[in-house]
């Protein structure tokens, strides 16, 4: 057991809880489309640091690297392709 | 990792970690089952992100009504989960490194915790379930909102509410199952490869962490100023 990497851990959630409450409080204050903005940013954030600390995507090699990002480019696609339908309807 | 002593003959005449046939050593093992996950993982990405696209083109389309539904769900208890489950990654990360420093018993004891913060997250949700209910929130039950004008955007929130809820609850209590019968067999067993599926189990964990995490903002912070 490495005490360091606990530790990392352990700031990782402090910094998860930060993000939960920066995102909750800005949340009350009126930004406008900000807001959306901020949320979105956060949660990524928050995303990033489970993905690369706590799943190990940091720790592991350039094979799992390019599956978790084949998942996100594929649902970029699926995005993208949607959007072409609903972005043309005249309805 | 301390792949020798994983290789270590037990007192049991049979190797702690057994290599399966097809692979070459423990870490290759070790390897293709995390990978495994990762190609799960994938999948779910796709699922779960077609929710997420449905719920961007309506709050598109109905962004007054979304707005409205949204001040409907309780943000107390929303933000409260969100902590609980952010929690119970953070114990889910230690009992993989537990595991991986063949601490058995502290990793079943920190499975166990990350499995009860789970049920914690399934109690209060169903909590909100119950006031939804009788605020009549329900979609096709008894679905009332005010003003009636918003009422058919809102209806559609609540769909989406209840599907990415119910969807994620549905990942969640699997999840949990799993966590249990993991927390047992590392508690008692000495001859499975228990560490390889912790850490399965850890990554499909946090995977149902990260859907919550944007979950939690496009369902209660929509329009809380």
């Amino acid at each position: 057991m490495n005490a360091d990497s606990a530790r990392a851990d352990f700031f990782v959630w402090v910094a998860l809880l930060c993000l939960l409450a920066l995102t909750c409080g800005s949340a009350f204050i009126p930004l406008g489309s900000m807001n959306l903005i901020a949320n979105i940013v956060i949660a990524a954030i928050k995303a990033v640091l489970v993905a690369v600390f706590f799943m190990g995507l940091g720790r592991r090699g350039p094979l799992v690297r390019l599956v978790a990002i084949a998942g996100l480019v594929w649902l970029a696609f699926l995005v993208a392709l949607s959007v072409n339908d609903f972005a043309t309807r005249a309805v | 990792m301390n792949v020798d002593a994983a290789l270590a003959p037990s007192a049991h005449g049979r190797s702690r970690s057994h290599v399966e046939q097809q692979f070459d050593d423990l870490e290759q093992q070790r390897d293709a089952s995390n990978l495994g996950m990762w190609v799960f993982l994938t999948t779910e990405t796709l699922f779960f992100g077609a929710l997420f696209f449905g719920y961007a083109v309506s709050r598109t389309a109905f962004p007054e009504a979304f707005a409205a539904a949204s001040r409907h769900t309780s943000i107390v208890l929303g933000t409260i989960n969100t902590a609980v489950l952010l929690t119970s990654s953070f114990t889910m990360a230690l009992a993989v490194r537990f595991a991986n420093a063949r601490r058995r018993r502290m990793a079943a004891m920190l499975l166990a915790v990350t499995a009860a913060l789970g049920l914690a997250f399934a109690g209060i949700k169903l909590t909100e379930y119950g006031i939804e209910y009788r605020e009549h929130l329900v979609p096709t039950l008894d679905f009332a909102f005010a003003p009636e004008a918003l009422k058919r955007g809102a209806e559609l929130f609540f769909w989406l509410y209840f599907t990415s809820t119910g969807l994620h609850l549905a990942h969640l209590s699997i999840g949990i199952a799993i966590v249990v019968a993991f927390a047992a067999i590392a508690w008692r067993s000495r001859s499975t490869d228990i560490e390889a599926k912790i850490e399965g189990i850890g990554l499909y964990w946090h995977f149902v962490d990260l859907v919550w995490i944007f979950l939690y903002p496009c369902l209660y912070l929509v329009a809380r100023t």
